[in-house]
């Protein structure tokens, strides 16, 4: 069969329009909804019902929505701390295990004590929870970036296999020294290492009782700032994307790679460390088995969809946090995990689109 | 604590790793990284299990397996090698969309119990003293397909022109390309090729080794493990074969350790506390990253190292590798 018409790839000579990429990041996450739409009507679902429950289940008050905002919390840090490594071509494939490590280490405060918890001010407790949690997360994002930079071992297997490390570390200590009378969670935290919620102003404000929205949310939009600021406009965060782009000339300017590459894994680590504190302090005030639903790896498709631009991270986000509310009541309880999977293929399959023009052009006809 | 046991056991869960390191190795080796072995594994196990019991023939479910895995990972390789996306992202999405679909279309297959593989005896070589029960009973038919497979793989990349053609494509695309050999045919070819070695592997695992189908727990990492094997491998069939077997049996030694109340005649740790068995399961992972720095540091003692168009698309007409 000849078609009269054929496309063509062209490349793109002048740099695409600023717009592009937020359009071809939207389509992607439609083509992908309707593509899951079509697998859940193949397996006998009904996409619609399904659609609409997804908005009203994440979208439909202003309490899901703050359950969908609280989901959103974590994942903008680990979203950050995915993009921080990406831009300098890093795979940080561990923000799960630095996620854990930073709720160990930030629950280490309240489990050891590392205070005197009856008369140290909050904000300081809280303050050594958001130091401890870095330091956990910074600390395994540390150990596959000193063996890069050392050993040129790749990254991607590491963090990966520190991820399962950090599993069955928090495991231990929570089925043994810390268990909470035989259950597989550590005794409830004392309220002072809670961080504040919009429910606790209900006396004063009826409107935000039961509002579980915790302090976490700024700590993730303070650090989307900060973020922006390493990367547009100091000089670090320009080595950091000239390492990224163009790792030869940045030898040849003389940069310290080994320095930098030891560094962004160790921020990035924190980012990460950060969220799992938030998460244990404002959410689960425990230490406990499932503290994340697979957080650390959602942020990877975060920070791809985002093009790792630091304030769209915020927006992915919320997309995504809707997706994991939605995903706990939705069957079969893959489909959230699939959708994920078909948006992320999307996203650098329209990549080409920034790349090259496609045109259809119309053959010549032949005599 | 037996050493026939570990051994034994050792070689059928090293059959696993063997399949899927070799699959990535080809596919590596012809430039194209694909780190969706976990999903296309995951993926694998469950086309087979699922196909083997509504046919009633594990047989069949295996060649569904390999198929499932070899399709999945054209989109991949649509992805990396037409649209020349980061292989990375690519690999990592295809984990994602491989896990999800896995999950979404294995719903309710826990607890069946489809057909497996027949376990059989090599008839004569299973009565040799101690290598006969460790190498040649008791086991199920791949893990015999395993000894051939790994030196086959190995004889056609370093022996035959076709494995000589997917070395080049690895290497140097554009010196490929000017010997009139398909550089995008060879890297979807053996992209698919390794899709369907991860099937094979997903389906050796839920068919044979370990029945069943436990969701993601069915692989548990072993997808990724794999991976670290290749470059622990440096591209080699037979260090990977041999590499998977002795992770196999470490992983079996370590789990065993659990056992036995004394140890070297002082009291076993393990056996007074289970919960130190959390530290064993970390094993097979610290391991693997020892594997890894270890295989890294000789590789780069060696200059032995990746293909050097790993990674790298290939663009006609432009330069680059």
């Amino acid at each position: 069969m000849n078609l009269p018409y054929t496309v063509i790839f062209e490349k793109r000579t002048a740099d695409y329009p600023k717009w592009l990429p937020a359009v071809t990041s939207l389509f992607s996450v439609i083509v992908a909804f309707i593509i899951s739409g079509i697998v859940l009507k193949i397996i006998g679902g009904d996409p619609l019902r399904v659609l609409k429950f997804f908005f009203t289940a994440t979208f439909g008050s202003w309490a899901v929505f703050s359950d969908t905002m609280v989901k959103a919390t974590p994942l903008i840090m680990v979203g950050l701390a995915c993009a921080v490594a990406f831009k300098m071509k890093l795979w940080n494939i561990g923000a799960e295990g630095q996620f854990y490590m930073g709720a160990f280490f930030s629950s280490l405060v309240v489990l050891v004590p590392m205070v005197n918890l009856e008369t140290t001010p909050k904000f300081i407790v809280i303050a050594l929870m958001m130091i401890m949690g870095m330091i956990g997360g910074a600390i395994w994002g540390f150990i596959p970036g000193y063996l890069k930079a050392k050993y040129q071992v790749n990254e991607i297997i590491i963090t990966l296999m520190l991820n399962y490390i950090a599993l069955y570390w928090n495991n231990f200590w929570i089925f043994d020294k810390w268990s909470d009378a035989g259950f597989q969670m550590t005794p409830q935290f004392e309220k002072i290492a809670w961080l504040p919620r919009l429910s606790d102003l209900a006396k004063e404000y009826k409107a935000f009782s039961g509002i579980t929205l915790h302090l976490g949310v700024v700590f993730g939009i303070i650090a989307a700032i900060i973020i922006w600021w390493i990367l547009e406009r100091s000089h670090w965060g320009y080595e950091i994307k000239l390492i990224g782009d163009n790792p030869q000339a940045a030898r040849y300017a003389g940069l310290n790679i080994t320095k930098n590459l030891i560094l962004v894994m160790m921020l990035s680590g924190a980012l990460a460390g950060l969220a799992g504190m938030s998460e244990i302090s404002g959410v689960v005030h425990r230490l406990q088995e499932k503290i994340s639903p697979g957080y650390g790896f959602t942020g990877i498709i975060v920070a791809w969809l985002a093009k790792l631009n630091p304030f769209a991270v915020i927006i992915v986000s919320i997309l995504f946090g809707a997706l994991i509310v939605a995903g706990r009541e939705i069957q079969p309880s893959g489909l959230s995990n699939l959708l994920q999977g078909i948006i992320l293929f999307m996203v650098i399959s329209s990549d080409v689109l920034l790349r090259y023009k496609i045109r259809l052009v119309r053959l010549e006809q032949e005599a | 604590m037996n050493i026939e046991i570990i051994l034994h056991a050792g070689l059928a869960t090293g059959t696993i790793l063997l399949f899927a390191a070799i699959g990535e190795i080809f596919a590596e080796r012809s430039g194209i990284l694909n780190l969706g072995v976990e999903g296309m594994m995951l993926l694998g196990a469950m086309a087979g299990f699922s196909t083997s019991l509504a046919t009633g023939n594990a047989w069949v479910g295996l060649i569904v397996a390999m198929l499932a895995g070899g399709i999945l990972s054209l989109a991949h390789g649509l992805v990396t090698i037409h649209f020349q996306a980061d292989q990375v992202v690519s690999g990592l999405s295809l984990t994602f969309l491989g896990t999800g679909l896995a999950l979404v279309l294995g719903e309710g297959l826990t607890g069946q119990h489809p057909p497996t593989i027949p376990i059989v005896d090599i008839p004569l070589l299973s009565q040799i003293p101690f290598l006969g029960p460790v190498l040649f009973s008791e086991h199920s038919l791949l893990v015999y397909v395993g000894y051939i497979f790994a030196p086959m793989a190995a004889y056609y990349v370093y022996k035959t022109r076709p494995g000589m053609h997917l070395r080049a494509v690895g290497e140097k695309p554009s010196a490929a390309d000017t010997l009139g050999i398909s550089v995008y045919g060879v890297r979807y070819f053996y992209t698919f090729v390794g899709g369907m070695l991860a099937g094979l592997a997903g389906a050796t695992i839920s068919l044979s080794v370990s029945p069943g189908w436990y969701s993601t727990q069915t692989t548990s990492g072993q997808g990724w493990i794999a991976v670290g094997l290749v470059i622990f491998a440096q591209w080699n069939p037979i260090r990977a074969a041999f590499g998977g077997y002795l992770f196999g049996m470490l992983r079996r030694f370590i789990l065993d350790l659990q056992g036995p109340a004394l140890l070297f005649g002082f009291a076993n740790p393990l056996y007074v506390n289970s919960n130190y068995g959390f530290f064993l399961q970390m094993m097979p992972f610290v391991l693997t990253i020892i594997a890894l720095v270890w295989g890294s540091r000789a590789a780069t003692k060696k200059r032995l190292g990746a293909p050097a168009a790993l990674g790298v698309p290939y663009i006609r007409g432009e330069r680059g590798l």
